[in-house]
């Protein structure tokens, strides 16, 4: 491991602050900007949307106990009480001004889901992770096109994911924490379950992770593979990517695109799921779907491989095919 | 989900959409009033399954040889004199009778069907017209636009997906703003790139328009007209319809919901959708129960890799409760393909010492007459292979994937 991993060790046992904002701890946060990570990292207050549901309350707590700066929840019509140990509020707004959230993890049901997000990004929230599944793809259509015109500088991660991790600092998510360890290769998945299997390969290796993202299972959603990639090229303290992809779309070859045009320059290994699905049937997420003929893991796993990735054909594969590609 | 055409066309008619004028009948001797009332002439039948291809398929009846149906469907053997197609033009109403009882409760196979085909309970009796152009219309939701898109082209008729492989310039693309709807200007450059005038072209504006609208208004995931056709006389009409609708919007369209056919739905499917479990029914002998659709995916792809088939994909979501793994494998062992069964869960935050007690008890309350492989992995791994390990059952644990695949494949093969 290298030094400002081996820095990390000191947070074990760390417990969340109380609450001062603005920040006035000068040496946390210069310890916090020596370890990279992207999209969260120790600086990350987070609140949870539907924080009073049973899943919400639940992977809260979790959040918590990891270590994740928990300030808050939001349950319209329950403001003023409290949850997991934290003021809850009516609204996304109350919340960010009391308590200086600059994150938000999803858990409301799916009708309303569409909404939380957007509430979250009018209240001036930049990082927002849905983890709900079950949103209808046209209110992410709208969501998405509000967010562009309106938020263009938010980073929404979802719906229908697990969440994202920088091991050691922050959790915003479902994931389960002790699989990963603090280290230098980004992880990128569409998948949950899945995402969990190739961390907890490369931590049995001894490769640690600098981010682990979970971009979600859905046909429309806020972060794709692209956007992702571009995060970790700019990360100094990413030295290379593991990616997880399946059947469905085309975001696993825009990757490879990405990687092929030299915009992409860091060592990264991949897996696709569903090389054995048949076209026309949904496999379980609302994106992985061959149709048309397009969407193909062959395909996906020819463009990959063209562009220079590594591609491991078993998905036990998936850890030893980020070491061989480390190794070059 | 999806719905049959004669569903799909009363949503569109309802909607301001023009299409043929149309009767459902369930009975052959219904098809001579749906003859009269439609006005006598050039009158189509059309069999009413969620497959394409029916105009080559082929309606057989219990004693047919489906394979060889299957062939001609596909247009692998010639077909024979008489043999019935899913879609019949008829000119009297004697002939709308015959046509009528050559398809229902007969089973109609297509290349999309495979052999075992649908069963054809309803028939649609539709007016026949005059066709001046056959073109295409179709809109889905583009994943790298986050947008629907609106499709046109000036080759109908065909699979969409040749012309798009063979000549993409002539399919002509809008995307479409759902708070906006179709504009006026994209309907006439879809005019334009049609080649509709006069007052076709106001007719195909409007058919445009509200075709986009009921895309939006239903949450529609794909919708097709293939052929959209423009008769002798400039009317634009939708010839045939295929909808499909996003199953998480179906908690606000009551109507579209009623609307399913679960005739036409694989039974296991449906049974482990009410279960909260997703399941999809594949060739081969090796069933497999997972936790997550991408683990549950790789799982398949992993038995294939170790030379074994692949079953089934099963998702019991991202737990794995007892509840959930007993109705899971109820449904794995009701195939009777099934040889061996390989559960493999990432425990995540659940422990894996519960997952085994759980699926223990699954396995005790079922009379399991296949090998049984567990993969385990999480908290409390060790316990929870012990458990099993001393359950004195027929359980073959594994560690790894790789220890896993290759002990379900051998178990698999054995019992062949």
């Amino acid at each position: 491991m290298n030094s400002a991993c081996q820095g990390l060790k000191s947070f074990d046992g760390w417990a969340p602050p109380t609450f001062q904002y603005p920040r006035d701890d000068i040496g946390e946060c210069l310890l916090a900007s020596l370890i990279m990570s992207i999209l969260v990292d120790k600086n990350t207050r987070l609140i949870c949307q539907g924080i009073t549901g049973k899943a919400g309350a639940f992977h809260s707590e979790q959040c918590r106990d990891y270590g994740t700066n928990l300030v808050g929840g939001v349950t319209p019509g329950r403001g003023g009480g409290t949850a997991v140990g934290v003021p809850v509020f009516d609204t996304c707004a109350e919340a960010v001004k009391a308590t200086g959230a600059n994150a938000t993890m999803i858990f409301v049901p799916p009708p309303g889901a569409a909404d939380a997000i957007l509430e979250a990004a009018d209240a001036g929230i930049t990082v927002i992770v849905a983890i709900t599944e079950g949103v209808p793809v046209l209110d992410m259509v709208r969501a998405m096109a509000y967010l562009k015109a309106h938020h263009p500088n938010v980073r929404l991660v979802g719906p229908n994911c697990p969440g994202v991790i920088t091991p050691g600092q922050c959790k915003i998510g479902i994931m389960p924490g002790y699989i990963h360890m603090p280290g230098r290769v980004g992880v990128v998945s569409r998948s949950g379950t899945l995402t969990y299997e190739g961390v907890w390969q490369l931590t049995s290796l001894g490769i640690g992770q600098s981010t682990c993202v979970g971009i979600g299972g859905d046909p429309v959603n806020g972060t794709d593979f692209v956007t992702t990639l571009r995060l970790f090229e700019a990360d100094p303290d990413t030295d290379a990517v593991l990616m997880m992809g399946e059947i469905g779309g085309n975001a696993e070859e825009q990757a490879a695109a990405l990687k092929k045009s030299g915009e992409f320059t860091k060592p990264a290994a991949a897996f696709i799921a569903g090389q054995t699905a048949p076209p026309g049937k949904r496999m379980g997420h609302a994106g992985a779907i061959i149709s048309g003929g397009s969407g193909k893991a062959s395909d996906k796993i020819a463009a990959l491989e063209d562009a220079g990735i590594r591609v491991a054909r078993s998905p036990a594969d998936m850890g030893t095919a980020l070491q061989a590609a480390l190794k070059g | 989900m999806k719905v049959h055409e004669y569903q799909a066309k009363d949503l569109l008619k309802a909607a301001g959409v023009a299409v043929p004028a149309g009767i459902v009948i369930t009975k052959p001797d219904d098809a001579a009033s749906a003859y009269d009332e439609l006005g006598g002439g050039l009158i189509v039948l059309k069999a009413q399954v969620h497959a394409g291809g029916r105009g080559k398929g082929v309606a057989i009846g219990p004693d047919a040889d489906r394979a060889e149906a299957l062939e001609i469907a596909s247009g692998r053997k010639p077909r024979p004199e008489g043999m019935a197609k899913g879609v019949q033009i008829i000119q009297s109403r004697k002939a709308a009778v015959d046509a009528a009882a050559s398809l229902l409760g007969k089973t109609l196979v297509t290349y999309q069907t495979g052999p075992d085909g649908q069963a054809i309970t309803k028939v649609l009796v539709t007016t026949g017209h005059k066709i001046a152009r056959e073109l295409y219309l179709g809109m889905a939701v583009d994943r790298g636009l986050q947008c629907p898109v609106l499709m046109a082209s000036t080759e109908g008729g065909v699979e969409i997906e040749t012309v798009a492989k063979q000549t993409p310039e002539k399919i002509h693309r809008e995307p479409i703003d759902v708070g906006l709807g179709l504009g006026g200007f994209q309907a006439r450059k879809i005019c334009k790139a049609l080649n509709l005038t006069g007052a076709t072209a106001k007719k195909g504006e409007v058919f445009f328009k509200q075709f986009v609208q009921i895309f939006i208004d239903k949450d529609a995931s794909l919708a097709e007209i293939n052929p959209l056709i423009v008769t002798e006389e400039g009317d634009v009409l939708a010839l045939d319809c295929k909808l499909n609708f996003d199953d998480n919007a179906l908690f606000r369209h009551s109507d579209v919901a009623a609307l399913l056919d679960v005739s036409e739905e694989d039974p296991a499917e449906l049974r482990a959708a009410e279960s909260g479990l997703s399941y999809v029914s594949l060739d081969g002998n090796i069933a497999c129960l997972v936790n997550g659709a991408g683990l549950a995916m790789s799982t398949m792809d992993l038995i294939k890799y170790h030379g074994g088939e692949p079953a089934n994909f099963l998702d019991v979501g991202g737990g794995a409760d007892k509840e959930q793994v007993l109705e899971g494998f109820r449904i794995l062992l009701s195939s009777p393909r099934v040889q061996a069964v390989l559960v493999n869960i990432f425990g995540g935050i659940m422990k894996c010492d519960i997952i085994a007690s759980a699926l223990l008890a699954a396995y005790n309350e079922l009379d399991f007459r296949v090998p049984l492989v567990v993969r385990l992995e999480g908290t409390n791994v060790e316990t929870g292979k012990k458990l099993l390990e001393e359950s004195g059952r027929r359980i073959i644990t594994a560690s790894g994937l790789t220890d896993a695949a290759k002990k379900v494949v051998a178990a698999a093969k054995n019992a062949a």
